[in-house]
């Protein structure tokens, strides 16, 4: 034989097959370490600067000496974050609002996907479209809509006042109640697929047996179809939940001045005080309690269906 | 019993579907609207859209974003495509759970944090190598294409799950490499999942407000940021005309594609059917 020696061709087939595949991964990888996972040692770095008129507007960490590098540390900011009531109030308030919320839309969304699982089969289709139509127009626009509807010469206060109703217009945009209505309207289409997707996987007849058994409608339900829409209830929670609670656009255009939530307030320090070792130092107590929290409940989410199946 | 029930559902879905539409039928009429005040009608008129097309700063920042929109939205595929893939289709290696938790996170990850740091990214960058030189479109188009080819990677992913692999791995034992599988097998079975993973980014990028307004710089400002400032002091007529032409694009782009999903459906039960008829 005499093809003990690879060919050309073929060396060159097998150092492709060999590199092809770390190209594959190495792209997505080192885009993703740079313009993702670097970014946020830099935060870090820079949350344990001090605040300074320059440019950038703070200090260095470490400065060149004879000796070697001098490191200064300032532990202040995070010190500054406990002391002030400020941030643990906009945090604690955050996560309130968020949940208040995703619980409004769950009442609204479940019956809605409800209705659309049980709908005929074209009519099914297009209330689905009707449901997904708004994501795909401009966020901004749907919550400035309700600018209009509910501020002081707004829609509603022009019309009570028309019918007599009330005599003096009412506040309802900078209130919480104006953001939990910007939350719900924003996110409804995000609770009801997940749900619509499960209810309509689900199999009538479980239901029809429970009433045969000689439940009442409503113990049907509570026992077989709530139960059995739970992945379709957790998922849509976390979809509205999780953008939600780092909202700034919605208590900004609609809340009041005290309507703290947390990414309002790491907006505020980066753009109104200028201090970006704070807001840093915001950012990364956000990702410690907030988003790690999050990324580990879905990964138990995702092992235990894993499990389950 | 069942009677009771399906009022419920009808008015919870009458209900629900006003209360999403609603606000928008409100923003569209008084787009035409001749007046300057939302509440009072005072007679029909395109005067807004004429404006709205005089406002030289508000058209460069729907160029500026459109020209965003259609880069990131490119750069996201390129980067997201192979993510996804090597998701699904490359088991383990070394560093596979640093590379799932990157491709998950920007999903989870709210947008100031994601902003910021991407801000704090290319100041130092600037300060070390001198690029990016000042913030503008391309650091928009790179903080862009960051986070929605997590999304990419996604739908990608969940398009591979789903499709079965026989196809591949015949080609594979016909001693076809790697590189002509992908572009002559799975690339045409995902087109579709590309084609939503693109008109995806490119929505989340026009969208964005959050993370441009971090990274942008004098000259690039996105459309967002332009409605933002002119919104935050009240209801502007101008805004109405604009919500209305965009919620217009966006009707017509959802029908159009939604006809084509249909047809293309017909045709494949067709040529099922007729397969079946012919065995």
């Amino acid at each position: 034989m005499s093809s003990d020696k690879p060919t050309l061709k073929q060396r060159y087939d097998r150092l492709m097959l060999k590199h092809g595949r770390v190209i594959v991964i190495g792209l997505p990888y080192l885009w993703l370490m740079l313009f993702f996972l670097i970014p946020f040692l830099i935060v870090l770095k820079i949350s344990f600067a001090t605040a300074e008129y320059a440019q950038p507007p703070y200090s260095a960490l470490f400065t060149w000496i004879d000796e070697g590098v001098n490191i200064t540390i300032n532990f202040g900011n995070y010190l500054f974050l406990l002391s002030d009531s400020l941030y643990i109030s906009a945090y604690l308030n955050s996560i309130r609002i968020a949940a208040i919320s995703t619980v409004i839309t769950l009442l609204i969304g479940y019956p809605m996907a409800y209705g659309i699982a049980r709908a005929q089969g074209s009519l099914r289709s297009v209330l689905l479209m009707m449901v997904i139509l708004p994501f795909w127009t401009s966020f901004l626009i749907r919550v400035y809509a309700w600018i209009g509807i509910l501020d002081r010469e707004g829609l509603i206060n022009a019309l009570l006042l028309n019918l007599g109703i009330i005599s003096e217009p009412l506040i309802m945009r900078q209130t919480e109640f104006a953001v939990y209505i910007g939350i719900v309207y924003t996110y409804l289409p995000f609770m009801i697929l997940p749900l619509y997707s499960t209810l309509e996987k689900m199999d009538v007849s479980l239901i029809e047996a429970a009433l045969d058994l000689g439940c009442k409608p409503w113990q049907a339900f509570m026992k077989v179809t709530l139960p059995l829409s739970m992945p379709g209830i957790l998922a849509g929670s976390l979809l509205v939940f999780i953008p939600s609670v780092g909202e700034f656009v919605i208590p900004e255009l609609l809340g009041g001045p005290n309507t703290l939530m947390i990414g309002r307030t790491l907006w505020n320090e980066f753009f109104a005080n200028r201090d970006w070792p704070i807001a840093s130092s915001v950012a990364i107590a956000m990702l410690l309690f907030l988003v790690v929290p999050i990324m580990w409940f879905q990964h138990i989410q995702t092992k235990q269906e894993e499990n389950g199946q | 019993m069942t009677g009771k029930r399906s009022t419920f559902l009808l008015s919870a879905l009458v209900f629900g579907f006003a209360f999403l539409y609603v606000p928008i039928l409100l923003v569209i009429i008084y787009s035409f609207n001749e007046g300057k005040l939302v509440t009072v009608w005072t007679g029909f008129s395109f005067k807004w859209y004429v404006s709205l097309f005089s406002n030289d700063g508000m058209i460069d920042a729907a160029w500026n974003s459109l020209r965003i929109g259609v880069m990131s939205a490119t750069l996201a595929l390129a980067v997201g495509t192979p993510a996804g893939l090597v998701m699904s289709r490359f088991g383990r290696f070394k560093g596979r759970t640093l590379f799932s938790g990157m491709v998950a996170a920007p999903l989870v990850m709210p947008e100031v944090i994601t902003g910021l740091s991407l801000l704090l990214l290319f100041v130092t960058l600037e300060q070390l190598i001198g690029w990016p030189a000042g913030r503008g479109v391309t650091t928009i188009v790179i903080a862009h294409t960051t986070f929605c080819a997590a999304y990419v990677a996604v739908v990608v992913q969940s398009r591979l799950a789903g499709m079965d692999t026989s196809v591949e791995e015949a080609a594979m034992d016909l001693g076809a490499k790697p590189a002509k599988i992908f572009f002559v097998i799975t690339l045409p079975m995902i087109l579709p999942a590309l084609l939503a993973g693109w008109l995806l980014s490119f929505t989340l990028s026009l969208d964005d407000l959050v993370i441009a307004s971090f990274v942008a710089g004098p000259g690039s400002t996105t459309l967002p940021m332009k409605v933002f400032s002119s919104v935050r002091l009240g209801v502007s007529p101008e805004i109405n005309a604009l919500a209305t032409l965009i919620i217009l694009a966006v009707s017509v782009m959802i029908v159009i594609s939604s006809l084509l999903i249909l047809r293309s459906e017909r045709a494949r039960t067709r040529s099922m059917n007729q397969s079946t008829i012919d065995n």
